[in-house]
């Protein structure tokens, strides 16, 4: 299959019309219509050797053309280049970005001129280019017509509005554009230009196949494709004939930084103590009527009462004190066991960067109101991003609720140097029966702690949690063992 | 005049997608004048993104006003930690924004008036823009000494800068602005320009400061609103159109469909630290130990806001070579900010042995660290 382009060139010396064929075999296309000749417009650039041309090939011709630093305006001679956004390589489309530079405290941004391949660039960063000189060198498939370049060939001028023809209709479209037009069977004159001058973008023919089909193509690589079944051909426009929506979405492959490289290291470590699962059911029907009633209180203290500090509590001052295992640390080979005397209990804390533990130290000689303050201290350092290295060391036995954003059951992996971790499912309102037998409402919260078994054993994680959970479901019973 | 903005105003039929200019080229010469409800840095610097990108200026300049609460704005390819104390800005809680326009540093708040003339490429004209400023300036008090210099600031009786300008050029239209400083908090702007940190080596914009003074202190009658109002006027008279000041909503996303997005993305850590050109960092600290003071020497290399090259010299004795390798490493690829520091204390903490001398440290030479972040 072929497709025939016809090109015209001027020649500024000779100021004559040289007519110049090339012949390229085209393995895509589809069509073999005659449509599928264009005239092209007149070139802005200059051949140094016009007898190269007619050379008729049957590859690919490429054409390198220099790309000049154009006039920036206030009589400006010379910029700093800043940032380039493309390299050598690359590919780009007309009025893609190259690069952004610098000239007393004016930011430019240099967009493309033409569509094709990166070839030089004749400038490093804090080089210093000049006005009129090349910029970049870019490979183009075949000659472009050009938006601005009137200054370099004042001869075209006058043909500015003399467009590209198909079919004796007059339709402005970049190659690219026509290309991925005939492509798809797409009548030019059929759609409408959003550019200057009515000219047809790549965003037309891509609006127009949507309308048609009811698939989206790809504009850029990246984009994701959900392609929707084909509408039924009930329209008067005929529907052409589509290609299958094609997938071209490339992977992404970047190193691990910041965060994720500390949950990577950490994850690495846990992963060599061996865990056990341990999960129950906690009713909290009465905490939830006794915060109810110390909220305003708290409130009108200036604190944010939630149920962590109560959790906090009960968990260190009472269920810690009676199990120390729990509060333990083991050294890397297993061999020596510490008994931690202060309870520095962490709380996971989703933020914006991923997870961090901050920890409230002490909570085994801190009151529930002081544990309250303490977290929301920690709840406000943590959402700026201001937590110190003291709040987020130290730890010795981690809660993290994620019920707060959703889920009952959880398998908590533990935190090194610690031995245990328990993660709290949300509360939910389910029905259960009371000591007469009575169906009530009950608040129920799902607990599941998380084990070293190196050192402690299913019992006495069951004891712990079960102490924990007498306590949260009678909260009077606080009372007696508070310190 | 300040009219407050509908639908139906005829800013709706300039915000076109650059369309053909077929259908625009009958209108009447006309431009636009106006103002922003918001006085929050990153939308309003996206309402100067959004009608940079999307409006069609052919014919119709826009000048836009707008005031923020107190943040600092660093030109596109300037290095933060060179031209501001950042740990003051976290205590205080003013925000970091970069635009995208050329330029030095500058402190905004209430008291800081911004104008923006949008033009397209070729009625770029920052002089004329100053000019125009100045004339409002005179027009409201005669006697007032405004010059504009080469350098294209304002300078008031000849020694006080009271504007800055920076301008961005793009395919086919331009913006430039300037500050004009009226009731600015002084101490505060010369205590947050002002960088602590030591053994910086870039090669990005440095600002230059100058002796600033506000409008004010120079006549009390000159008041935010009246300045603002007299360089509207004079712009309207300039440019032929009616003295209105519309009023808009940065963040109404009928007017400007997508301006959110640019907001946010200004917002991002990626923008207004990962922007910042190549640089390095050669300093060192003391930390005290047994009664002695031992150097801490520290070299970091940073490109797009991460550490490329971490460097810490510490004393064998103090800290063992390798444990001061583990740390170097671990740092590579971080981002440049106190934050992550923190954090990769943390995993050195969980991952490494129990040694609470070893520890401390860390935690110490941590803190130090951070200090120059």
């Amino acid at each position: 299959m072929a497709a025939v382009r016809v090109l015209r060139t001027w020649s500024q010396n000779a100021g004559r019309l040289i007519c110049v064929r090339y012949f390229q075999t085209c393995m895509n296309v589809h069509v073999l219509k005659p449509k599928c000749v264009y005239f092209f417009g007149y070139p802005s650039f200059k051949y140094s050797h016009p007898h190269q041309l007619l050379k008729t090939t049957a590859a690919l011709q490429g054409q390198i053309v220099q790309f000049k630093l154009s006039d920036i305006g206030e009589g400006i001679r010379e910029v700093t280049i800043k940032e380039w956004y493309v390299k050598e390589g690359d590919t780009v489309s007309q009025f893609d970005s190259i690069c952004e530079v610098q000239s007393d405290k004016a930011s430019v941004t240099i967009t493309s001129r033409y569509d094709g391949v990166i070839k030089k660039l004749y400038y490093n960063l804090d080089d210093i280019a000049y006005v009129g000189k090349p910029l970049v060198d870019i490979e183009t498939e075949a000659l472009k017509d050009s938006e601005e370049d009137v200054v370099e060939t004042p001869a075209v001028s006058h043909d500015e509005h003399t467009h590209q023809e198909i079919k004796g209709q007059k339709t402005l479209a970049t190659p690219a554009v026509r290309r991925l037009a005939m492509e798809n069977n797409i009548k030019l004159s059929e759609v409408v230009g959003s550019g200057k001058d009515g000219r047809i973008l790549k965003e037309d023919i891509l609006n127009y196949l949507e309308k048609q089909t009811g698939a989206i193509l790809p504009p850029s690589p990246k984009a994701e494709i959900v392609p929707p079944p084909p509408k039924p051909k009930d329209r008067t426009i005929p529907i052409p004939i589509s290609k299958p929506p094609v997938f071209t979405g490339k992977d992404k492959t970047e190193p691990i930084k910041g965060f994720h490289k500390a949950m990577v290291k950490t994850m690495s470590a846990a992963l060599k103590i061996p865990h056990f699962g341990y999960c129950d059911e906690v009713d909290l029907t009465e905490l939830v009527k006794l915060r109810e009633e110390l909220k305003p209180i708290a409130f009108a203290r200036g604190i944010k009462l939630t149920f962590m500090p109560f959790f906090l509590k009960q968990a260190a001052s009472l269920g810690l004190l009676q199990f120390p295992i729990l509060n333990a640390s083991v050294d890397e080979n297993c061999q020596n066991i510490t008994y931690k005397a202060s309870h520095n209990i962490g709380i996971a804390m989703d933020t914006e960067q991923g997870l961090i533990v901050p920890n409230v130290k002490n909570v085994q000689i801190c009151s529930i109101f002081e544990i309250a303050t303490e977290l929301n201290r920690l709840q406000k350092l943590g959402s700026a991003g201001q937590l110190s290295t003291t709040d987020l060391t130290g730890g010795t036995f981690t809660l993290s609720n994620i019920g707060s954003i959703g889920g009952t059951y959880a398998k908590p992996v533990i935190l090194p140097p610690e031995v245990a971790i328990g993660a709290l499912g949300s509360i939910k309102a389910l029905p259960r029966f009371n000591q007469e037998g009575e169906v009530y409402k009950a608040q129920i919260m799902n607990v599941s702690w998380s084990a070293d078994h190196r050192i402690i054993d299913g019992a006495t994680m069951s004891r712990f949690s079960n102490l924990w959970k007498s306590y949260l479901e009678n909260p009077t019973f606080m009372l007696l063992d508070l310190k | 005049m300040l009219i407050p903005f509908s639908m139906k105003n005829c800013f709706q039929l300039l915000c076109n997608l650059k369309a053909p200019a077929a259908g625009f080229k009958n209108r009447v010469k006309s431009g636009l004048i106006l103002q922003s409800i918001s006085s929050d840095v990153y939308q309003n610097l996206a309402v100067e993104d959004w009608i940079h990108d999307h409006m069609n200026l052919e014919g119709k300049p826009v000048l836009f006003l707008w005031r923020n609460s107190p943040s600092i704005v660093i030109g596109r390819h300037q290095n933060p930690w060179q031209e501001c104390n950042l740990n003051l800005m976290r205590e205080e809680g003013i925000k970091l924004a970069r635009r995208r326009s050329g330029g030095g540093t500058v402190y905004h708040d209430m008291g800081n008036i911004n104008l923006t003339f949008f033009t397209t490429k070729k009625k770029y004209d920052r002089m004329q823009n100053l000019k125009l400023v100045v004339r409002a300036l005179n027009a409201v008090q005669p006697q007032l000494d405004v010059q504009t210099t080469k350098r294209c600031d304002l300078l008031l009786d000849g020694q006080f800068k009271i504007s800055g300008t920076a301008s961005k050029i793009g395919r086919t239209t331009a913006y430039h602005h300037c500050t004009l400083l009226c009731s600015t908090n002084r101490t505060f702007l010369s205590s947050l320009l002002k960088s602590p940190y030591q053994g910086i080596r870039s090669n990005a914009t440095a600002s230059i400061p100058s002796i600033v003074k506000n409008l004010l202190e120079k006549d009390p009658t000159l008041t935010c609103e009246v300045l603002m109002n007299a360089i509207a006027t004079e712009y309207a008279a300039y440019h032929q159109i009616d003295n209105h000041i519309n009023l808009i909503n940065p963040t109404d996303e009928t007017l400007f469909p997508g301006i959110n997005n640019k907001a946010t993305e200004l917002q991002t850590w990626e923008w207004i630290y990962g922007k910042t050109p190549k640089f390095s960092i050669n300093t060192s600290f003391n930390v005290l130990y047994e009664q002695s003071h031992l150097e801490i020497k520290i070299f970091i290399g940073i490109k797009g806001g991460r550490i490329e090259i971490c460097n810490i010299e510490a004393p064998d004795h103090w800290l063992p070579l390798e444990i001061c390798d583990k740390l170097n490493s671990s740092f590579i690829g971080s981002k440049f900010c106190p934050n992550e520091i923190t954090m990769l204390t943390n995993i050195l903490h969980r991952t490494c042995p129990e040694d609470d001398e070893l520890h401390s440290k860390w935690n110490i030479l941590c803190e130090k660290i951070k200090g120059i972040m």
